[in-house]
């Protein structure tokens, strides 16, 4: 009898180990529900069904046997396509990454083939992670489960929308701006962005190596958790990896919140904001209340400064980890007259216009003449959003904001105004400024669309996020709810 | 230095990129290694892959450190490194890690200098600053094959550039500068310092200032694989801009290209454009932090310097000032000369034959001393023949090229060549009684108290003994059969 596919990763390991279901039928379920419904929510760019199969087969006869299992033993997972793969195509979404396979594995997916999982495929993103929306995808946009005429939210569109949608009950996205918690948000799934250097980065193809982190998507706070244990920690090759120990994420879910201190960000209920979401929002504040939390008001008086700080950072960066993209060691390469015109024309025809045009912003950043006026400027606000999040962790021990001013909004709405676009990370780019921790749960719908509370923390303090997460969820069922498409 | 009245005086700035003596890559754990076949000395981190990320090699800091300590520079606790972008194809990532300069963004180390002595007198020319980098890869032009091929292998090399201040005032002066600073670098076991391998290299600012003081527009000269050929780049240079004054043109400021062939300068482009680097902070690498305990070990494992080296051969040895300088050129001549030392205790007689009759050799063939078969037991061994008898120090000087060239021992060159000294009187006896028979001219000319006779025959009895006969013998015997 095979499971259902919105089973947890943990209910999945807990039915292996009792022996009333196997890998093979988990992963023959994932599939079938892929096949039912990936032709219309686009999440994968690949998917590896025999390679999941033979995996699958193989830890059937461990679970059989008996023999103890890692954590994630036969647990299908997806990855966003930024993650490099040993020997299977690692896109980022990209023409100029087309057919190109890397010869190793990212850390954290050497350590997700450590705890056990399957990794079923790659999913979908906006081009080299930079998007809101999962349009920038060089191989088309990924849908929205909740309404396939809307955005998944991006850009780890691909891995949100295959949760949302019971393909696998795991992936891992990464956030630079936002890129984790709005696609979670949007499609009514848990997403954490970790603090800056919980999570190693080797192996996650740049875009902002400053504000770049991988996190885990999940259906729940607790299998959030799971798959946080399963891939934090520091690593040798990211020098940027904070040495200090793991979270223990899921063993810190048992304490109640009870006592601790919400703040919520006043000015982040301003115009902009539709009701739906506010109204959401509020409505959990007050069940956070009646937890036993403490509500509080926290000021970010330089929230309107992050945006336009990250847009000259982010793309600042941006522009020299791109430049390797030359045609001339992998990925596409278009004949040219000579040298430079071979570059020219490989990166015309290799990237897409919003990754051209953040070459081109953060080039124009970094110039002689322009550097001190625009990237330092841009450095000395990121301090200062860092130290209005100090203030506010000393009035409260988690900070609420939403994740994002609006639900999921249509397919091409956005796509001819950057600046709108831009908007939709407003609530999630301080964090990433700031290198805090930061967690995304549905928290209620508006117009049928999932809305996302999000939950920032003290650095490497996951744990309370995660404890608070986990109690609303005791309290809540939003994160039961199920998209009409699956 | 003596510059006639109105013409212009010479400035000269050197950047010097030095290899360091690692044995991994700079941010990899790839092998340095030089003439390894191409791309084999690669990871996914020095080919620049997308998601690799750079782990700083501490032992690359370690050196820098130890330079920057030699030349009396301020080490700066917290430096940072840098991105430096710019496209091609030798560079995997399209910009290179590196450490720039600029407000609250300390290099390494600034400030600093080392002495040189020039027309007899000692100077100090002034260090700006010392930094780490990555080198790149390198483009190979195959027999055959259309277009260039990139091989890695250098790529993520471990460098550290070296930049002085304007404060040499001539092309002598450079090449001054820079042997002094290879042998420390050689000292301090930093780098190899071999420009001809690449593991030095040197790129020179120059510029004339005229009598008005107003300096005049600076070329960067670039391509010269040796200290001499600095030297004679500048010294062009140097022609070549002050003609330019004295016919009233223009120089135009440009990189110039030594043709070590044709013994000139040439400019690559007429209209260069200003590159723009867009240098900022390398956000894959946290700031690099050396803190007293870190400086403390690098000082206490820093080996002995030039100077104090040379300090100490000159009392322990009773050596000369010239001796004790020559046999510190390289920690491989002075670790020579305390080996040969310690097994053939005479230094006088050491260092007499390493500065002469060694480095003569050396010279000859362009090589050094630890590029030779000569080892420091041999040498004392034909040390030792000399002394109890066995060779004449004429023989010894013919001896000493074949055991280099033959790879042997003394002894063997010895028996192999019977070169034993004759000092056997009764042998030698005979010969001087046949040469005394053969010369009565001469032989009356040294009754008659000429002396430089005497010489004609002991040359003659040389001649007869291909050179074997114990000169001292000879004359006591000449004199003796002679009887003056
Ligand atoms: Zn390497």
């Amino acid at each position: 009898m095979p499971e259902t596919p919105f089973e947890t990763a943990r209910g999945l390991v807990a039915a292996y180990r009792a022996q009333r279901t196997r890998p093979s039928e988990a992963v023959e379920a994932a599939l079938a529900q892929v096949e039912r419904h990936e032709p219309r929510v686009r999440a994968f760019l690949h998917l590896d069904a025999e390679r999941a199969r033979t995996e699958a087969a193989a830890w059937d006869r461990r679970y059989a046997a008996g023999e103890d299992t890692p954590p994630l033993a036969g647990v299908p997972v997806a990855l966003k396509d930024n993650l490099c793969t040993r020997g299977a195509p690692t896109t980022c979404g990209s023409r100029i990454l087309e057919g190109w396979r890397p010869p190793y594995d990212a850390t954290v997916v050497a350590r997700l083939r450590t705890a056990g999982a399957i990794l079923l495929g790659k999913t979908n993103l906006d081009e080299f992670a930079m998007g809101s929306s999962t349009e920038n995808s060089a191989f088309g946009p990924t849908r929205n489960p909740w309404d396939l005429s809307r955005v998944p939210g991006g850009s780890s569109g691909g891995s949100a929308a295959a949760v949302a949608a019971g393909f696998v009950p795991l992936a891992l996205g990464s956030d630079t701006g936002g890129s984790i918690r709005l696609p979670a948000g949007f499609c009514g799934v848990v997403g954490l962005k970790p603090t800056y250097g919980r999570v190693s980065r080797y192996g996650l193809v740049a875009f902002a190596s400053s504000l770049d982190q991988i996190g885990p998507l999940a259906r729940d706070v607790e299998d959030c958790a799971l798959l946080l244990d399963a891939i934090a920690g520091p690593d040798p090759l990211d020098t940027t990896s904070a040495r200090v120990p793991p979270p223990q994420a899921r063993a810190a879910l048992g304490a109640a919140p009870r006592g601790l201190r919400v703040g919520v960000v006043t000015d982040a209920f301003g115009a902009g904001v539709a009701p739906g979401v506010a109204a959401a929002i509020r409505e959990a504040l007050r069940t956070l209340e009646g937890l036993g939390l403490a509500i509080e008001e926290v000021a970010l008086p330089t929230l309107e400064a992050a945006l336009p700080a990250y847009y000259l950072l982010a793309p600042a960066e941006a522009s020299a980890n791109l430049a390797r993209y030359d045609g001339m060691r992998y990925g596409l390469r278009a004949a040219g007259a000579d040298l430079v015109d071979t570059y020219r024309q490989t990166r015309r025809r290799g990237f897409g216009p919003e990754v051209k045009r953040r070459i081109m912003l953060g080039t124009y950043a970094l110039s002689a003449g322009y550097y001190d006026a625009y990237y330092l400027r841009a450095q000395k606000v990121r301090t200062l959003v860092a130290r209005d999040f100090e203030r506010a962790f000393a009035r409260a021990d988690v900070v609420v904001m939403p994740v994002a001013p609006t639900p999921a909004f249509a397919i091409g709405e956005r796509a001819a105004d950057p600046l709108q676009m831009y908007l939709a990370d407003v609530f999630t780019i301080p964090v990433n400024l700031a290198g805090l921790p930061g967690l995304a749960l549905p928290c209620g719908f508006d117009g049928g669309l999932p809305v996302g509370l999000q939950l920032i923390g003290r650095p490497f303090d996951e744990a309370t996020l995660l404890r608070v997460g986990h109690a609303y969820q005791q309290a809540t069922d939003w994160h039961r709810r199920r998209p009409p498409v699956a | 230095m003596a510059t006639p009245a109105g013409a212009p005086r010479t400035v000269v700035g050197l950047e010097i990129h030095v290899q360091l003596l690692t044995a991994s890559k700079m941010f990899c754990g790839c092998a340095v290694s030089f003439g390894a076949p191409p791309n084999t000395l690669v990871c996914p981190v020095c080919l620049g892959l997308p998601g690799a990320l750079p782990v700083l090699n501490r032992r690359a800091v370690d050196l820098g450190l130890r330079t920057a300590l030699a030349l009396g520079c301020r080490i700066h606790p917290r430096s940072q490194f840098h991105r430096k972008n710019y496209f091609y194809p030798d560079l995997p990532k399209n910009y290179q890690i590196s450490q720039y300069e600029y407000a609250g963004h300390p290099p390494l180390a600034t400030g600093g200098a080392l002495e040189i002595v020039t027309e007899g007198a000692r100077r100090l020319v002034r260090i700006r600053r010392v930094h780490l980098e990555e080198d790149t890869g390198r483009l190979v032009h195959a027999e055959g094959a259309s277009g260039s091929l990139v091989d890695f292998n250098r790529s993520g090399v471990p460098l550290m550039e070296i930049v002085t201040e304007p404060d040499l005032r001539s092309p002598a002066e450079a090449r001054e500068f820079l042997t002094a600073l290879r042998r420390l670098l050689q000292f301090a076991e930093v780098s190899s310092g071999r420009m001809e391998e690449g593991t030095l290299r040197c790129d020179a600012n120059v510029s004339l200032v005229g009598d008005d003081g107003v300096p005049g527009i600076r070329t960067e000269v670039k391509n010269m694989n040796s200290i001499r050929a600095v030297e004679r780049a500048l010294a062009y240079e140097v022609a070549r801009q002050a003609e330019a004054r004295r016919r009233g043109e223009a120089v135009v400021q440009e990189t110039r290209h030594w043709d070590e062939r044709r013994g000139v300068t040439f400019g690559s482009r007429s209209k260069e454009e200003a590159q723009d680097y867009r240098y900022f902070p390398e956000p894959d690498l946290v700031p690099l932090e050396v803190d007293e305990a870190w400086l403390e070990r690098v000082r206490a494992s820093l080996p002995e310097l030039p100077a104090a080296r040379r300090d100490r051969l000159m009392a322990a040895f009773g050596l000369g000032g010239a001796d004790a300088d020559r046999l510190t050129a390289s920690p491989a001549m002075a670790r020579f000369f305390e080996e040969t030392v310690a097994a053939f205790p005479d230094a006088r007689v050491v260092a007499n034959w390493l500065v002469g009759e060694v480095a003569a050799y050396l010279n000859e063939h362009g090589t050094e001393i630890d590029a030779i078969t000569l080892t420091p037991r041999r040498l004392a061994d034909l040390l030792r023949l000399i002394e109890d008898g066995t060779l004449s120090g004429r023989l010894a000087k013919e001896i000493l090229v074949a055991m280099i060239k033959d790879d042997l021992d003394a002894v063997a060159v010895v028996e192999a060549r019977g070169l034993r000294q004759i000092s056997d009187e009764a042998a030698l006896g005979r010969i001087v009684e046949e040469v005394l028979a053969a010369h009565p001219g001469p032989v009356a000319d040294v009754r008659a108290g000429k002396d430089r006779a005497l010489g004609f025959l002991v040359g003659q009895v040389m001649k007869a003994t291909g050179g074997r006969a114990n000169p001292e013998a000879v004359n006591r015997l000449l004199r003796e059969r002679v009887g003056s």
